[in-house]
């Protein structure tokens, strides 16, 4: 059969049910396999938004996303998608068309580096030399993009390769002897965890997307409950713990509380989990909390002792490691009053520090207060929410509570606007049963508008909310704070009207300004079938807070 | 018992961190990488991208034609080796790091220096060659090419001994190295 009849063969052998992609010239041959192949293919009106809505689909579910792009201009617009999956660690595979074997290295129409382009920012890529090599190729990448830490595998694939005829034989399993990742944790290392804790007298257990991506909720509530530890989570880590919850201290890091700020900066042991001590969480890493000794479960060696060095480091499996954690913890009987002291000064700190604004006396809506809305409208957050990148983000991530895993979708690493309403349509198509909602801001929403046309073609009921304050929200706060409130390039207008372009792309389009009804209206338009776009116009100047200001230390929290 | 406390003791205090490694001193890195495309590029890539400065780098076949070997050298004054050796087994062609242990391995370079030797200098850059047990690979009217073998250090002292004959220009191979032994590097 084609080589390129073999890739689909390979992608139902993964158990792929649905893939985002792009036709062009280069990848001619593989849409002409589609035509029989019998997998659905959702056609995207730009590859990034292909590439992100993969990553949705991927952080929805847990499964690989897929995305098909063409040569040249087609695989250079999948480059910020696979950034943002290698540093979220979203398990993707990326097929790109090439020009002919030929055409190689002649500058030809539509030819651009792409592997070489793409090196820095995959976890691992491959380009096609001989069509006899496919199928194999394909299945290696979909092992290397799940297992371990995952991440982007990008297949490159010459078009005149792929339309070769080759003889296809079932790959079995994959041999990859430079890539071997460490499952379970050392024991020694283990029992030593244990001890640290059942020792410590202010212990915070801190976990990040890597418990997500291990599957281990359930294992860090369970060391959570064993010990009653305080947990806090990183932007990433949001519904590793269910929120609210007695234990839980919120979100940690620039715009997390002050009780999880606070309690990392006193605490003497912190055990990190899945989580890379970026610098939105440390702050100035010189002062980031000076007395504890640090616990690093991460199955990427290479995050130990990266940015802070660490007194028990262990490698492995979050799930793995987590669950024998707790039995060794619980082996040693700690004595549970020795943390009576420490939950007193987090209730303190909780009850004087909680998170706030001043509503309105009118009936403006402040963005804070339509997040807590959306939170009612969706009975209490039963939803995806996916989000971009800015302030409705950060207060996303303070105002809306994440019961479970897999229920926040967003770009953290990297930070890339226009990431949500591919991302949300991605989610939409891989849990049809949830619905999804994407809460939005009026600059990143317009990064990626036009998958609005995906959403009405495939009837993805995607719900987007704008929190529309006709800023650069961000940007524009750190220019109030940061740079004497000089404004520059930061104010958006009232373009477009978001109704009349709703209604272009044939989706339901509101407008609401009204605090007074806004839980009932968000409800109205949540129920209004197919994609709906609700613009609800915020305050314009507020800001995120509380905040740590870049490279200032978590004590000189302010707002 | 006077604290509340548990069973088995351990004082946080006693825990010790696994501070990146700074050695201040010169490491080999031996890498045996699958011959894939792109390989030397995604380590360079790396390096260039962790900002790790890489000293000296060569690269060559070994016993297996499917493997190659990468020893590469760099200051582990200026760089912590643990953090540069995990990001290197990151790399899926990348199959074993060995970091030499510098009394436990032999290391050769090859240089080849052109320097001039007229008449009157000849004898005296002859002599040099003889030290170092070098070799005269070619002969002109007013130079000589010549190929010396050895360490790192030696290879330096030799370039400091001819340069005031007139160096013309120098080119060095970059270490390679092997562990003692008869285990396997």
């Amino acid at each position: 059969m084609r080589a390129v009849d073999a890739i689909m063969e390979c992608l139902k052998a993964e158990g792929v049910d649905v893939v985002f992609g792009y036709p062009g010239g280069a990848n001619l041959p593989t849409y002409d396999a589609f035509v029989d192949a019998g997998i659905r293919h959702v056609l995207v009106r730009h590859e990034a938004g292909g590439g992100h809505a993969a990553e949705g689909y991927a952080k929805a579910s847990g499964r690989v996303g897929v995305v098909f792009a063409t040569s040249g201009p087609g695989a250079t617009n999948i480059v910020t998608p696979l950034t943002d999956a290698m540093m979220d660690s979203v398990p993707l595979v990326a097929f790109t068309g090439q020009v002919r074997t030929e055409l190689l290295g002649t500058d030809g129409f539509q030819e651009a580096d792409t592997f070489g382009i793409t090196m820095p920012i995959v976890k691992h890529s491959f380009v096609i030399q001989h069509p006899t090599e496919i199928p194999r190729v394909v299945h290696e990448a979909f092992h290397i993009a799940r297992t371990g830490r995952p991440g982007p595998v990008l297949i490159d694939i010459p078009q005149d390769l792929s339309r070769a005829e080759i003889d296809y034989q079932p790959v079995e399993d994959v041999h990859l002897p430079g890539y071997q990742p460490t499952l379970d944790g050392n024991s020694k290392q283990i029992r030593l965890a244990a001890k640290a804790l059942a020792n410590a007298r202010r212990p915070v257990l801190y976990a990040g997307g890597g418990v997500i991506s291990a599957q281990a909720s359930e294992e860090l509530t369970e060391l959570a409950r064993s010990g009653n530890f305080p947990v806090t989570c990183t932007l990433m880590g949001l519904g590793a713990f269910p929120a609210p919850d007695q234990q839980w201290l919120g979100m940690l890091g620039m715009h997390g509380t002050r009780a999880a700020n606070y309690a990392m900066d006193e605490a003497d042991l912190i055990v990190a989990i899945g989580a890379r001590f970026d610098d939105r969480i440390t702050g100035k890493l010189s002062e980031f909390a000076p007395r504890a000794k640090f616990i690093h479960i991460d199955i990427d060696p290479a995050e130990i002792s990266k940015n802070v060095p660490a007194h028990i480091p262990i490698v492995g499996d979050a799930k793995r490691i987590l669950a024998r954690l707790v039995g060794e913890y619980r082996a040693l009987e700690p004595d549970a009053a020795r943390l009576t002291g420490w939950w007193e000064r987090i209730e303190h700190w909780r009850s004087q520090h909680p998170l706030r604004y001043d509503d309105s006396a009118d009936s403006e809506i402040k963005p804070q207060y339509l997040v807590e809305a959306l939170y009612k409208a969706t009975n209490d957050g039963d939803c995806i929410l996916s989000s971009d990148v800015g302030q409705h983000q950060m207060w996303a991530a303070q105002y809306f509570h994440f019961k479970g895993p897999r229920r926040w979708i967003n770009s953290g690493g990297l930070g890339t606007m226009g990431f949500g309403l591919p991302a949300a349509i991605g989610a939409a198509i891989a849990c049809p049963d949830v619905p999804s909602v994407l809460l939005t801001g009026d600059g990143s929403f317009q990064m990626n508008i036009q998958e609005l046309g995906t959403a009405k073609q495939f009837d993805v009921p995607v719900k987007c909310v704008i929190m529309d304050n006709g800023y650069l929200g961000m940007v524009r706060q750190w220019q109030e704070l940061f740079w004497d409130r000089r404004y520059s390039n930061v104010e958006m207008g009232s373009y477009p009207d978001w109704v009349k372009l709703a209604e272009a792309y044939g989706a339901h389009g509101v407008l609401l300004q009204d605090k007074t009804t806004l839980v009932e209206d968000l409800r109205t338009a949540l129920a209004t079938p197919g994609p709906v776009v609700v613009d609800v116009k915020v305050t314009r100047e507020e800001n995120t807070y509380p905040m740590i200001a870049p490279g200032a230390a978590a004590r000189e929290m302010v707002g | 018992m006077g604290e509340p406390g548990t069973k088995e003791v351990l004082s946080l205090e006693e825990l010790e961190a696994s501070v990146g490694l700074r050695t201040g001193r010169k490491h080999i890195l031996s890498i045996l990488v699958e011959n894939k495309p792109g390989v030397l590029t995604r380590i360079a890539g790396l390096f260039a991208r962790r900002g790790f400065n890489i000293d000296t780098l060569a690269v060559g076949p070994t016993d297996d034609p499917t493997l190659s070997r990468i020893t590469l050298t760099l200051d582990g004054a200026m760089h912590p080796i643990d953090q540069v050796t995990k990001q290197l087994h990151k790399l899926v062609n990348v199959i074993k790091i060995r970091d030499l242990e510098p009394t436990e391995t032999v290391a050769r370079e090859l240089a080849l220096f052109k320097v001039s030797a007229d008449g009157s200098t000849r004898a005296e850059v002859m002599q040099m060659v003889e030290i170092f047990r070098g070799k005269i690979i070619d002969v002109s009217k007013r130079s000589v090419i010549i190929e010396v073998t050895g360490s790192f250090d030696k290879i330096e002292a030799f370039e400091r001994m001819v340069r005031p004959f007139g160096l013309i220009e120098m080119a060095r191979t970059g270490e390679i190295a092997i562990s003692r032994g008869r285990g396997e590097t």
